[in-house]
């Protein structure tokens, strides 16, 4: 019964609401193609990303290489293509794992109330208080480098957000009579948490997700240009920045193309979450 | 007050604990050794020395007992000496740090709430005209523009192409000589681009706040009464909505001080500037465990302060609180 009023309600408030939100739509569109550059990049790359031509060190844009090549001579498109990838990649992961943690953690908090709420919102107070990109920096620096603890640890100091807002939620339904009805007819937490509480408490998460995707994507390429996120040859937007930064004076095509990849990147994601908030929104008015 | 001051401040302890556990435990997981470090840039370092140096750090403790004697050091705000070759108290070198990322960042945050509140509050009021549309993706352009690319852009543009503005550290050399307007003046300069760097990327939180706090009062009965009596529309929004909509972002100042802090790492290392960020960044580098441990303290330490801060302001701002009748749910 659940699903079909939640489809019902999608087709008939959020989808209408959403498609008339153009900066949304434009999110949306540029979210869709990239993840369709992400799959395919294999085969819509005009060269190996990683194939080194020494005659063609540092050529500008040119129609056999449209963003030019980098210091090795690799072509610079191929390598942002497949850059987008690993974006995605440490995006999704990590906001799977923070969404998965502050999820758990909201839920336990909420539903239970009392000594185990206070625990776990203090710890989240005292999570909070860590700027967030020293505590990943000091985690990252001292692991082996590679591109799944980064994903762990974006994921592990981000989930704060989201188990608030689950935690919000779930005290507001909680106290619905659906869920007095649930526990009357015997149903046991597990249940109606899993059940009845969790599908009611996501649509906020969607919101923070989105928005997530875009901080997890900003916080890989700061950390790749500082030289302790993805590593090289495996190209990443961050990555080919710094090389860009040491030839900014001769090749500026380096440093201007995987930058806008992620301008450009975390703005759709942005807009597309704003845009989900606004259409989740029971106070704005159609 | 009296009341709801000693709650918000007993509250403080706990929390501060729970900071100094969290930093312990991130620093001991990780593998490796801090004595390992000292080996490797001084191979000659023999099994015996190696030893020494576990025990004079107490390494060869168990981790609580570790931890205590650390807890208790901290107490006393001695946060033990850098592993680096200078050698120096921790505290001494985030000292003479603190004063450079604290200045940077409030100056920051300043040109940041001066620019956010009236882009927000002009989103509100014309809201979904092109005006809005337009300030919306100026302001999210800012969030989701990389700031060390932006730096770099600027750096390159107005430091090395049009040569108007220093592009790294805090002084000219030899700007000892300058008179005091030519010293400020040449420290101003040297700000710019890292002060434009940090607000920029920060616009975004506060104005889509204030836009969303402006749109809610606008919709409140007083506003409509207000307009009713016939009021012009300029008093009922700076005066009557305004007023109601700034409240909630003095919360919002607490909060932004970990993202801030956050940042300095990026644009203190691009444009050399020697602050808090950098140090760190060059502690976590050579595995400086002290210093690492230290700034971590001491950046949740401020972060708590900022909001203990902000609480309190809020308190006495809102008669709700003042009063005693009920507190905000956190």
């Amino acid at each position: 019964m659940t699903t079909t009023f939640r489809h019902s309600y999608v087709a008939a408030v959020f989808w209408p609401r959403l498609r008339r939100n153009r900066l949304a739509m434009a999110g949306g569109c540029v979210v869709m193609l990239l993840f369709l550059v992400s799959l395919f990049s294999p085969w819509l790359t005009p060269y190996n990303p990683n194939d080194i031509n020494a005659w063609q060190v540092l050529s500008p844009p040119s129609w056999s290489h449209w963003f030019g090549t980098d210091e090795l001579g690799r072509d610079v498109f191929s390598r942002v293509l497949f850059g987008a990838r690993i974006s995605l990649k440490v995006g999704l992961v990590a906001i799977g794992i923070a969404v998965f943690l502050g999820s758990v953690v909201g839920l336990t908090a909420g539903y239970y109330g009392g000594w185990v709420d206070t625990l776990l919102m203090r710890m989240v107070d005292i999570m909070l208080c860590f700027p967030a990109f020293f505590l990943i920096l000091a985690i990252i620096t001292f692991l082996e480098p590679s591109i799944w603890y980064i994903m762990a640890v974006i994921g592990l100091t981000g989930w704060m957000g989201v188990a608030r807002l689950v935690r919000a939620e779930t005290l507001a339904i909680r106290e619905m009579d659906y869920i007095m009805a649930a526990r009357c007819s015997g149903a046991s937490d597990r249940r109606i948490i899993m059940r009845h509480i969790l599908p009611n408490a996501l649509s906020p998460v969607l919101v923070a997700a989105t928005l997530g995707v875009a901080g997890a994507i900003l916080t890989e390429s700061a950390l790749s240009f500082l030289g302790i996120g993805v590593q090289p040859p495996t190209p990443s937007w961050g990555n080919i920045l710094t090389s860009g930064k040491d030839y900014i004076e001769f090749a500026w095509w380096l440093s201007l193309f995987p930058g806008l990849a992620i301008l450009l990147t975390v703005l759709a994601y942005n807009l597309l979450g704003e845009g989900i908030r606004d259409a989740l929104d029971p106070r704005t008015t159609d | 007050m009296t009341a709801y001051l000693l709650k918000r401040v007993a509250l403080l302890i706990p929390l501060l604990l729970g900071i100094t556990l969290i930093t312990f435990t991130v620093i001991h997981l990780a593998p490796g050794e801090p004595v390992d470090m000292q080996m490797a840039m001084n191979p000659k370092v023999g099994k015996e020395a190696r030893e020494r140096l576990t025990k004079f750090y107490g390494l060869d403790q168990p981790l609580h007992v570790q931890y205590l004697s650390w807890l208790k050091k901290l107490s006393r705000l001695d946060f033990g000496r850098s592993f680096s070759s200078d050698n120096r108290p921790v505290l001494d070198k985030i000292k003479e740090r603190l004063p450079v990322t604290l200045s940077l960042n409030i100056i920051a945050l300043l040109i940041e709430f001066g620019l956010a509140i009236p882009i927000g509050i002009l989103a509100a009021v014309h809201r979904d005209t092109l005006l809005d549309k337009g300030l919306t993706v100026f302001v999210f352009l800012g969030f989701a523009v990389p700031t060390f690319w932006l730096a770099l852009l600027l750096m390159y543009f107005f430091g090395v192409k049009l040569n108007w503005l220093p592009i790294s550290g805090l002084h000219t050399l030899g700007y000892e000589a300058y008179g005091w307007f030519g010293r400020v003046w040449d420290l101003a300069k040297h700000l710019v681009l890292p002060v434009l760097v940090a607000s920029f990327g920060s616009l975004a939180g506060v104005s889509r706040y204030m836009r969303s706090a402006m749109l809610q009062v606008i919709g409140q009965d007083y506003i409509t009464t207000a307009r009713a009596k016939g009021l012009s529309e300029r008093v009922v929004i700076w005066k009557h909505a305004l007023r109601n909509a700034l409240l909630p972002l003095i919360t919002l100042v607490g909060f932004s001080i970990p993202g801030l802090i956050g940042g300095s790492v990026i644009f203190e290392t691009i444009f050399a500037i020697p602050g808090m960020g950098q140090l760190f960044y060059q502690g976590v580098m050579s595995r400086d465990y002290p210093v690492v441990m230290g700034i971590l303290v001491i950046g949740a330490g401020l972060t708590l302060i900022g909001n203990l801060i902000a609480d309190l302001s809020y308190a006495l701002a809102d008669p709700r609180i003042r009063q005693g009748s009920g507190g905000r749910d956190t």
